[in-house]
């Protein structure tokens, strides 16, 4: 080890000997793991992870009453009697008008919020960071009653439109966040460059930075949606009609029924997940990058 | 307005000035929309919980209600033994499954930091429950612990457990239960966050120590680990905050029974005012959460220094 320390600190000229046998050097001081040290907690932790998803395939799979471990025969009758019967077409059809309209609207207050955040300087900037950050912390669930009471008085209970503007409301402050962070990585001088050539600053953001932010923007809209489609009590509260359901409340509907049939709560949790794993396979290679630039750098 | 164009005018170099007219009103209007959303459906709730935290308001018995005075807080600190119950039960609840998250979090990310074969299916399949909801972590493990067709039949089959109990009606093994459920989905979530921050780590460094001759466990703990420091302390403290919230998975899993032996404070909170109509007392409970969580956001802010690089 010690012998081997000396061609690094040594002056420049004889650093062209040592420098073929770096690599596998490098190699060493990271990768010297022993395999079975990667593979086994690893596949511990992968069979934790997928029994669970295991066993809601087997019972959305196999025919009711049955206790075999592999899904066969195989049978798609819980799928149809939970989309139908349990009205989770209806559900379905809630959902995603609930998480598109979710995305779009985070989407585009939180663009205009975070481009002033990220180029301006304003005076009440710093204050309504701080406030943005204190959101993280007042509790959706615990404004519930008085969240009910403005929708009762703008006579919005029961519209999917309430649902839309809470989980918009909840999901702005990081996505404002996110984004300004994602617009401060696109060079200022870019727009200037712009606004030299006859653009105003709106058309320079729409044709430099739009385009550049796309990813970031896939990521935000996609939480947001993500969001929207997962999040069970402003639905719960403020829908009341079942026909205005959402599929987080109609999997409770399943789960708090005197007899619960398994079959078909399986059935309705995988009609549930669908769309999330669709989403989160568009999007995974922007996740770790989009978390890293924004969220924990600040 | 004419007084603004009058300043910005005369001084205006033709090209710039003119791309970026009324740059005064420009950064207003662009966070008016969210700062008007965040006032009525944020700020305004907040005070109105305040407010009705100091009244008696029941709208099935109106004949009480009215100004209260400190009457809700006395009477959940002195005689109310349910909201020092679920007190209890959301600090525990935070501790242990965060603690736990963090841990098991940090461990999976190491693991997959390291190059292996199939690692990005690895890290793919070990991620997957991240994007899986409270609700439907909730069915699936509902599934799982059904004391008929779950796996619990098939530990008891090992000699884990025995036959016919659902380990979700036990008030002996709710607890656990509840936490291994939602460790599923809670692990991944943590082990991204480090991850995020453990691929920036510099490599010199781990080569330095290794030529000093450091062992792994010291590289961990003298290089991974301060490096780690602020992402784990951030994570961490979003996670106990969405934790000490979130009522999704507890309410749907096992409804914060059985005989209340799960109930968080914000269920507590939740059943007061939505099944009891409580609303002047929940709104109390609320306010008490709401300072316990100002109390966690301070300490957060401290420790993650946030804004410091904003100007």
């Amino acid at each position: 080890m010690i012998t081997k320390e000396a061609p690094q600190v040594a002056p420049a000229p004889v650093r062209a000997v040592p420098e073929p046998p770096r690599p596998a050097e490098r190699r060493r001081a990271w990768d010297e793991v022993p395999r079975w040290q990667i593979y086994l907690p690893l596949s511990i932790y992968l069979v934790f992870t997928l029994i669970p998803f295991y066993w809601i395939l087997l019972f959305a799979l196999r025919p009711a009453g049955s206790t075999s471990l592999v899904p066969w025969p195989m049978t798609f009758d819980h799928f149809g009697k939970v989309w139908n019967e349990r009205s989770f077409g209806v559900y379905f059809q809630n959902s995603v008008l609930v998480g598109i309209a979710t995305l779009v609207m985070t989407t585009v207050v939180a663009l205009a919020g975070g481009y002033a955040l990220a180029r301006f300087d304003f005076k009440i900037k710093r204050g309504f960071m701080l406030a943005l950050l204190c959101t993280q912390f007042v509790p959706g669930a615990l404004l519930l009653v008085p969240l009910f009471e403005i929708f009762a008085n703008l006579r919005m209970i029961n519209s999917l439109a309430s649902v839309v503007i809470a989980e918009t409301v909840f999901q702005l402050p990081l996505s404002m966040i996110l984004i300004s962070g994602f617009i401060r990585n696109v060079p200022y001088s870019l727009e200037e460059a712009a606004w030299v050539d006859g653009c105003n600053r709106f058309t320079s953001f729409r044709i430099v930075v739009l385009p550049l932010l796309r990813p970031g923007l896939i990521a935000v809209g996609s939480f947001a949606f993500v969001h929207a489609w997962n999040h069970f009590l402003f639905a719960l509260m403020f829908l009341s009609d079942q026909g205005k359901q959402t599929i987080p409340v109609g999997l409770n509907t399943l789960m708090s029924a005197d007899s619960v049939d398994l079959g078909a709560l399986a059935a309705g949790g995988i009609i549930a997940a669908v769309p999330v794993v669709i989403v989160f396979a568009f999007i995974q290679k922007w996740l770790i990058t989009g978390f890293s630039a924004g969220a924990v750098k600040g | 307005m004419a007084q603004a164009a009058a300043v910005a005018k005369p001084p205006a170099p033709p090209g710039r000035r003119r791309a970026s007219a009324t740059p005064r009103r420009l950064p207003y209007l662009l966070i008016a929309p969210a700062a008007l959303l965040m006032l009525g459906f944020i700020a305004y709730p907040v005070v109105s919980v305040f407010y009705y935290s100091l009244q008696n308001y029941n709208p099935t018995k109106p004949w009480r209600n009215g100004y209260a005075g400190f009457d809700n807080f006395v009477h959940a600190f002195t005689s109310d033994p349910q909201f020092w119950g679920t007190l209890t039960f959301s600090a525990k609840w935070v501790v242990v499954e965060v603690g736990l998250q963090l841990l098991f979090g940090l461990a999976l990310a190491l693991i997959v930091n390291q190059t292996f074969v199939g690692r990005a299916v690895g890290r793919a399949l070990v991620f997957s429950p991240w994007a899986v909801s409270g609700v439907l972590t909730s069915a699936i493990w509902v599934l799982l612990y059904n004391s008929q067709t779950g796996i619990t039949r098939y530990l008891a089959d090992m000699g884990i457990g025995s036959y016919g109990t659902s380990w979700l009606s036990d008030t002996a093994t709710v607890f656990p239960a509840a936490i291994v459920a939602d460790l599923w989905r809670g692990v991944p979530f943590f082990a991204i966050l480090i991850l995020a921050d453990l691929q920036s780590v510099s490599r010199d460094l781990y080569e330095a120590a290794e030529v000093d001759g450091a062992t792994r466990l010291q590289q961990f703990w003298h290089i991974t680990l301060p490096h780690l420091k602020d992402a784990i302390v951030l994570s961490t403290l979003l996670r106990a905050v969405w934790e000490f919230n979130n009522v999704d998975l507890l309410y749907t899993l096992t409804g914060g029974g059985p005989a209340g032996e799960t109930t968080t404070l914000p269920l507590y909170i939740a059943n007061t005012s939505v099944d009891a109509h409580n609303f002047g007392y929940a709104s109390a409970l609320t306010t008490v959460a709401f300072v316990i969580l100002l109390f966690c956001s301070i300490v957060y802010l401290r420790l993650s220094k946030f804004g410091g690089g904003n100007k």
